[in-house]
């Protein structure tokens, strides 16, 4: 094929549904400040994906939000809620910081790298689970804590643990 | 005005500055990494801590404002304890491999630590390491240096414009970069190897080829396009080491495009003619400059004799210095010739006796930066003239409105307020269309015959808008750029944007190449000798000269088929001559081709001279390094053939004196781009069939010396003028795209060869994109014309 001088264009890499998604938060901001829904639009796009980015998603959703593309790697390489590599279907997000650590989730850690043979930011082979070390929630109240999905789970002890584990299918 | 003190001195100082520009002001030094008086403040490294008089804790000077009656310590326990212990913070991460350092003996943390850290360090702990990143053949990185004062980032997204090296990553986790695997694109990347205060940037070129203390700094003047940066040259044992801006606020400010910076490398090419040839019986040889010269004038006292005195020319480069562009013409002149052009990149010269001293920028560089609107005709700016486009875009941050008129939908670092985009052949009819606009809006009086020459027109609502954007503010400027000049109806793009301009009050102004504007002072032009004075009987244009024949040729630095409007035409052209003879500082399979004897000159750091920019500025320079072998300074070697010629007043004994001479014929004349043109009884656009050829001289290709500088070439710029480039739409008329094409055959002028597909969405649906002065497309010839595709077989 012939050489390609062309800037990656959104359209024809997001969604439909995606750019509704955008779109929504798009109506929170003023209109010329479109690179104000980013964080947003990262997320919409990072759930219809797998729960990763791509850089491709990542110029396109420059592209959408009319924002250099190196503005949207910043945002996406600073804040943990965002994934550059591919993850498990559940990706366990363990805080790890003082509260936390004075409750002992050290031994939620070592509990779950047992059990799940992986460590921080490895996946199980049948791509099932994603362990990842995160800074305090805001949740030190019910420290040790640990994020699933959208669910905050706390007081967590290992038996606790494999109860929820063994939920997750 | 407000009185602080700092150190126990009262300063008197304006409310609305920071401390560090007043100390800096006062020359009191406060060590400083991530703060720049050409950038934002970002105040994160710190490094600029202060005693502050009722503040708790050491403040940043280059974050805090004065106030009335502020006292400051800058060297107090306090200021020095803070300065120490973060200094101590800067090292942590910081490898201490000084002595294998590129930056070393010129590093602005390895200095402030001597100066400001503390003897020994206290740290044991493991540092970080950081990837280097490959930023392209013009940056070289050592990231795990890098002490994240962020000047690189700031600078390219508030000077660059172009928002490529950024901070993704968190904390000590943060790495400077583009993220993505990423060539720098930017013209001005070069600054970002001053700026970086450490080792992380710098120049790749240059890299571990001397030390900072091995080297002596000499000024020169950049020659490669109109606004004649300032530069210093760092020179070891004779050679140009490397190159970096000379600060000068009026011209370059601090800065310099990657073309003045990295053209050096073309000092010393492997094609570098070092000794005068003679071609014998067709054989080249090497020989002396008395039997080279004696050769050359007898031969072309020759061709005198046999054909007259008007069957002979002489070509000049735009990037020759005044004093060679001079003594040129002088010579030729002298043996009665008025064959004399420097403006190969020409083809209507219809109305070159209307128009001014020089092609002028009609303002000064810095007013650039103050004007509201601006039209730009025919220009890929950001390539063209690096530095005067920094001063659009600043004056686009203020608010400005930039208006296009362009071949190609150029990515340009600022906001475009409105653009027409088609191939040239339309370029008449919208400008028209504009003008159109404005005489309708505005009751300006003018001459009967404009009327009369738009009467016919109706502007459409995209010419309608642009005419409205061009009426934003006070200050406004037309801009005729490269493209507009090599027009074919450059005469009539020439008066219309003359009627904008006055409609729109507006300064025309042009952005010529290099040294136009001394070439056209020193009379290099058939028309008008030094200092404008008009000949009697008018000599050949470029065009002619290079299309028609002539019997002898003189040529000044000059690849003909690379630097002239239709290179196939100049090539052929030249070889059917009698005899050419050729000062250049490279030795080229064509110029052997051609000439009849090879001189070898000196290039721009090699010589003195003396270069005038687009505003009219003269500024003169030394040699900063002698020539290679029995290479000479140009207009010493014209001299001698003044000489030989027996034309009298050739007894220069310095280039000085050659300016002096000129100066003083050009006496107190200036430039008006305002003078009256004679005003056509009709407009005539031409009728455009099929596919235009549309051509641009890209930025790395501009002179000789730029197409030898090896890091250039690599760049994306560089590289990118293979091939045709097309858009989309147009592929598919052409059935390419669907078939899978990698190559397609290109006829123009009955010519026809196979070149790479670019599929460009830049370029419009009238045209396709075939880059000029390139030698794989040589053989298509002209600049403009039709162009046929067809499926390569
Ligand atoms: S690379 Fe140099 S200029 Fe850029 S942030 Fe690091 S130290 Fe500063
Ligand atoms: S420290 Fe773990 S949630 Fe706050
Ligand atoms: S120079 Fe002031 S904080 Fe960096």
């Amino acid at each position: 094929m012939s050489t390609r001088m062309s800037k990656p264009n959104a359209s024809t890499i997001l969604s439909e549904e995606s750019c509704t998604g955008i779109d929504h938060w798009l109506t929170k901001y003023p209109s010329n400040q479109k690179q104000s829904a980013v964080m947003g639009a990262l997320m919409v796009v990072q759930e219809a994906n797998g729960g990763w980015l791509t850089t491709e998603l990542m110029d396109a959703v420059a592209d959408y939000l009319e924002m250099p593309p190196i503005a949207v790697y910043e945002v996406a390489t600073f804040y943990s809620m965002y994934e550059l590599k591919p993850v498990g279907k559940h990706k366990l997000c363990v805080c790890t910081n003082v509260s936390c650590m004075l409750r002992g989730s050290e031994d939620i850690v070592a509990h779950l790298e047992k059990e799940l043979g992986i460590k921080f930011g490895e996946t199980t082979s049948d791509k099932k689970f994603t362990l990842k070390e995160v800074e305090c929630l805001g949740a030190c109240g019910g420290a040790p804590m640990m994020q699933i999905g959208r669910e905050y789970h706390e007081n967590l002890t290992p038996e606790k643990m494999d109860e929820i584990l063994a939920k997750l299918d | 005005m407000v009185t602080i003190e700092i150190d126990g001195k009262s300063y008197e100082t304006e409310l609305g500055k920071t401390l560090i520009q007043v100390t800096d002001a006062n020359s009191i030094d406060i060590p400083r990494f991530c703060y720049h008086k050409k950038l934002s403040v970002a105040a994160n490294c710190r490094m600029c801590l202060v005693e502050v008089e009722r503040a708790p804790k050491p403040m940043p000077a280059c974050a805090t404002p004065i106030m009335d009656g502020m006292k400051v310590w800058t060297r107090s326990t306090k200021a020095l304890a803070a300065q120490k212990a973060v200094m101590e913070f800067l090292l942590i991460n910081h490898p201490l491999d000084c002595p294998i350092c590129d930056q070393g003996g010129e590093c602005e943390l390895q200095d402030i630590a001597v100066g400001y850290g503390k003897d020994t360090s206290r740290y044991q702990e493991g540092k970080r390491v950081v990837f280097d990143k490959n930023l392209g053949p013009l940056i070289a990185t050592d990231m795990t240096r890098c002490i994240h004062c962020t000047r690189c980032v700031r600078f390219s997204q508030e000077i660059s414009g172009i928002p490529e090296m950024g901070a993704p990553g968190r904390g000590e986790h943060t790495q400077i970069g583009p993220y993505i695997e990423k060539n720098i694109t930017s013209e001005l990347s070069g600054n970002m190897v001053d700026l970086c205060p450490v080792g992380a940037l710098t120049s790749k070129p240059f890299r571990f080829s001397a030390r900072a203390w091995e080297m002596q700094q000499r000024g020169t003047i950049a020659p490669h396009d109109v606004v004649g940066s300032n530069l210093s040259m760092h020179i070891r044992r004779n050679q140009v080491m490397r190159v970096a801006p000379c600060e000068n606020e009026a011209i370059n400010e601090v800065w310099i495009s990657d073309r003045d910076r990295f053209s050096y490398e073309g000092l010393t090419a492997s094609d570098r003619l070092t000794a005068p040839m003679i071609k014998k019986d067709g054989v080249w040889q090497e020989t002396d400059w008395e039997h080279a010269l004696a050769f050359a004038v007898d031969s072309f006292k020759g061709v005198i004799n046999a054909h007259g005195n008007s069957a002979v020319g002489a070509l000049g480069s735009p990037t020759a210095t005044v004093e060679e562009l001079y003594l040129l013409q002088k010579v030729m002149r002298g043996i009665g010739s008025q064959n004399i052009d420097h403006r190969l990149r020409q083809v209507d010269f219809s109305d070159q006796n209307e128009a001014s001293l020089f092609p002028y920028l009609g303002q000064a560089i810095t007013d650039l930066e103050q004007c509201d609107a601006a039209l730009i005709i025919g220009s890929h700016l950001r390539k063209e003239q690096p530095l005067l486009n920094h001063r659009l875009r600043k004056a686009t941050l203020r608010g400005a409105k930039v208006i296009l008129v362009n071949p190609i939908d150029y990515e340009f670092n600022f906001q475009i307020a409105k653009k027409i985009i088609t191939s040239p052949t339309a370029w008449v009819d919208n400008l028209a269309g504009i003008a159109k606009a404005l005489l309708e809006n505005k009751g300006i009086l003018l001459p009967a015959s404009v009327k009369t020459l738009l009467a016919e027109i109706s502007p459409n609502e995209n010419q309608r808008a642009m005419a409205q954007s061009l009426g934003t503010g006070e200050k406004r400027t037309v801009l005729l750029g490269h493209l507009a000049t090599a027009h074919p109806q450059f005469a009539m793009i020439r008066t219309l944007a003359a009627i904008i301009a006055k409609l729109a009050s507006a300064n025309l102004g042009y952005l010529g190449e290099g040294n136009t504007s001394g070439a056209w002072l020193a009379g290099v032009l058939p028309h008008r000798s030094a200092g404008g004075v008009p000949v009697e009987t008018e000599g050949l244009d470029a065009y002619t000269m290079l299309t028609q024949g002539m019997k002898g040729y003189v040529l000044l630095g000059l690849e003909p088929e690379l630097d002239s409007w239709d290179g196939a035409a100049a090539k052929a052209t030249l070889k059917k001559a009698d005899f050419v003879i050729s000062l250049s500082a490279y030795r080229t399979s064509a110029i052997e081709n051609y000439a009849d004897v090879m001189l070898p000159i000196a290039l721009f750091a090699e010589t003195s001279g003396t270069y005038v920019n687009g505003e009219g500025r003269w500024q003169s320079f030394n040699g900063v390094v002698n020539p290679p072998g029995e290479v000479r300074p140009a207009w010493k070697i014209l001299r001698v053939l003044g000489n030989l010629f027996n034309i009298d007043g050739f007894d220069y004994i310095s280039s000085d004196q050659v300016r002096d001479e000129l100066h003083q014929q050009v006496g107190d004349k200036t430039a008006n781009n305002r003078a009256a043109w004679q005003i056509p009884n009709a407009l005539t656009s031409e009728s455009a069939k099929g596919l235009q050829r549309i051509t641009e001289i890209p930025i790395y290709s501009v002179d000789a010396l730029v197409r030898r500088s090896s890091a250039l070439q690599r760049t994306i710029d560089a590289k990118m003028t293979d091939g045709v480039h097309l858009n989309t739409h147009v592929a598919t008329q052409a059935g390419l795209e669907v078939n899978g094409n990698t190559h397609v055959q290109v006829k123009q002028n009955g010519i026809q060869i196979t070149l790479p597909i670019v599929l460009d969405d830049r370029v419009p649906n009238d045209g396709v994109l075939i880059y000029a002065g390139q030698i794989k497309n040589l053989e298509l010839g002209a600049w403009h014309g039709q162009i046929e595709l067809s499926a390569a077989t």
